[in-house]
């Protein structure tokens, strides 16, 4: 009734091929595009943005890149903070030691660095799989964390062991306030979304599917594993690093090593599995949710008890809800939120018939 | 020389320290195929538990069986609430599926006994053992000895229920194949709740001796970490391979951190276990003692 495709044909295969083949689709994307890159910025409180908007689209992109490494490629990965601290410290000492490189190339190659350092270890995925592999990502994970500590270079040899991003400069523009860095922020969430998105849609995509659902036919029928796995392992940590280097300079302002630890990578994780394996659209629910939860708990203990509760207490109940979610989801919906959204456009669609 | 036994010793002890925590991951990995990442928490659950109720006033000897008990419950649960719902799925959903597990016994653990750093006193003091201090001028902690001891004693035990009892056969059995094993009249879902149970003691052992040396707390969740990489240099199927791989992990990254972590600033422990682990998947991917990988399309 509401969401019907009937009457719009594609007329040439350039048409079918689409991301967004539905009238209502495209319409939909651009009032999605038009809130967020006028209404949020416009109308959005500082807090909103620098708290809640920000960090949400970062993460989002970070768990974009798990996803493709997970969900489309099957390759399961535990070490994604790793590589976000990796962009992270890549971007802050590009700008720090080459003059005049302009921000977003300084992202874009710390985006490679990243890259590089996933096919790294992404080499071992060639010969494991499954859990053996989420055990080598591991040791990037803390490889990683512990060679950014240990040596100073890194940290332009900071005593207390943290890192102060730069301003943002683009075309001679200083980003500072919350909404310029959000408007930095989306634009290159955006682009990378819509390059995944169009990526999973194309040959690209459908090798890392073809290895993930069963990496022996997939060589049969003419898939170069090699090139794919390791593929797959540099786009996704190129998003990480892109991911880490925004967490730095738009989000978090000042970061040391620990901040890219294990548990920020089970985060990403959950993210992913939460929103939904192999979707684009996962990702973006997933984060939102995992980062909505503690504040709608906090909200609730206000409501409940009139009062906070105790931090620790709080973020002990936080895990057991995160754990049970991930068990539930996995059990009862182990496509995630993304799976949600079709179940509703489909009812929307027969709506008001059952079937 | 003496300094160097002195490290190597007490690498090697540590090492079977780290195997008492993957003991727990192969058992449940040789019964149901399932990677149980939340053994770890497992530990830390078990062991702040037992101090928890010691500290409500229980003795020793009633804290340990009231605590055993829970942890047989939490088995039970694991199996009906997690793993029954999940029967069938691919391997990497279960590791998922665990990996929640681990942050719900992390956090259950959290809620009920707070966050504060316990001490527990097993009796056996963190001391040089004297006999061979005089002996021989070698310092070796007795608390080491005893949790090597243990270790080495579970493994046994257990290898031999693997290997001699009705109930090890048909662990393995469902191992292989859970249909088969179902035909033939072993009883599935008992078995599961037998090695949850039993991986869960297991954890309490490991729980307590890491609980004595280094204080009850969080951080016991990322030295069962370190299990990982001891089950892949053992093999994952393997119970004697937990005990070498335990051996090599702790020697080496004992050593490397005496000898190499000077000069890049130390913290090698950390990390080593890891790549160590990495290394071995390049060589021989089922490790020292596992069976052979066999994929078929």
């Amino acid at each position: 009734m509401f969401y019907r495709e009937a009457g719009q044909y594609a007329s040439s295969y350039a048409q079918d091929r689409q991301l967004l083949t539905l009238r209502q689709d495209k319409l939909g994307m651009l009032i999605l595009m038009a809130i967020g890159f006028v209404a949020t910025p416009l109308w959005a409180s500082d807090y909103w943005i620098s708290a809640i908007m920000i960090p949400w689209l970062i993460l989002a992109l970070v768990a974009l890149g798990q996803n493709i490494l997970m969900g489309y490629a099957g390759q399961l990965s535990l070490g994604s903070a790793g590589f976000m601290a990796a962009g992270a410290f890549a971007c802050y000492n590009l700008i720090l030691r080459v003059p005049g490189i302009p921000f977003v190339v300084a992202v874009i190659l710390s985006g490679l660095i990243a890259a590089v350092i996933g096919i790294l270890f992404g080499l071992p995925s060639l010969r494991i799989r499954g859990l053996y592999l989420a055990v080598a990502t591991l040791a990037s994970q803390f490889f990683i964390v512990w060679g950014l500590d240990k040596f100073g270079w890194f940290k332009n040899y900071d005593t207390s062991g943290i890192i102060n991003a730069q301003a943002i400069v683009i075309f001679g523009y200083t980003m500072g306030s919350p909404a310029q860095k959000y408007l930095v922020v989306l634009t290159i969430v955006a682009v990378m979304a819509l390059m995944a998105a169009n990526m999973a849609q194309g040959s690209i995509g459908r090798g890392w599917m073809a290895v993930r659902d069963m990496d022996v036919a997939a060589e049969a029928m003419g898939l170069s594993l090699l090139k794919t796995k390791l593929r797959a392992f540099a786009i996704s940590s190129f998003y990480c690093g892109v991911g880490g280097a925004l967490f730095l300079f738009a989000y978090l302002q000042t970061v040391e090593p620990a901040t890219f630890n294990i548990e920020l990578s089970f985060r990403i994780l959950f993210m992913v599995i939460i929103g939904g394996l192999g979707t684009i659209l996962g990702p973006f629910l997933g984060s939102a949710f995992i980062l909505l939860l503690p504040i709608f708990l906090n909200i609730m203990f206000h409501a409940i008890l009139g009062r906070a509760v105790d931090a620790t207490i709080a973020s002990a109940l936080e895990q057991v809800i995160f754990g049970v979610l991930i068990i539930v989801f996995l059990i009862f919906e182990p496509l995630g939120l993304a799976r949600l959204w079709q179940v509703t456009k489909e009812r929307l669609r027969l709506w008001p018939f059952k079937y | 020389m003496n300094f160097f036994f002195e490290v190597l010793v007490g690498g090697l002890l540590s090492g079977l320290m780290y195997s008492l925590v993957a003991l727990g991951f192969v058992l449940i990995y040789k019964a149901s195929a399932v990677f149980n990442f939340a053994q770890g928490a497992m530990v830390f659950f078990a062991v702040l538990s037992f101090v928890g109720f010691m500290e409500l006033g229980l003795n020793f000897w009633v804290a340990l069986p009231v605590t055993i008990a829970l942890m047989i419950c939490v088995g039970i649960l694991t199996e009906r609430l997690v793993l029954r719902p999940l029967v069938g799925q691919s391997e990497d959903t279960l590791l998922m599926a665990t990996i929640g597990l681990a942050f719900v016994f992390e956090g259950l653990a959290q809620l009920a006994w707070g966050v504060k750093v316990r001490r527990l006193d097993l009796g056996i003091a963190d001391q040089p053992m004297e006999w061979l201090a005089d002996k021989a001028d070698i310092l070796v902690s007795q608390l080491d000895v005893a949790a090597g001891l243990v270790s080495g004693l579970m493994v046994a035990v257990l290898s031999l229920i693997f290997s001699k009892t009705k109930v090890g056969r048909g662990l393995r059995a469902v191992a292989d194949d859970n249909a088969a094993a179902l035909s033939i009249g072993i009883p599935l879902r008992q078995i599961l709740v037998v090695v949850w149970a039993t991986a869960g003691v297991v954890a309490l052992v490991a729980g307590m001796m890491w609980g004595a040396r280094s204080g009850v707390q969080f951080a016991l969740v990322s030295v069962a970490l370190k299990a990982m990489p001891v089950l892949i240099i053992g093999g994952f199927t393997s119970v004697p391979g937990v005990i070498v791989g335990g051996l090599i992990v702790g020697a080496a990254e004992k050593m490397a951190e005496v000898y190499l972590g000077p000069y890049v600033g130390g913290g090698i422990e950390g990390w080593l276990p890891y790549m160590l682990a990495v290394l071995f998947l390049l060589v021989r991917p089922e490790g020292l003692f596992g069976e052979k990988i066999i994929r078929r399309v």
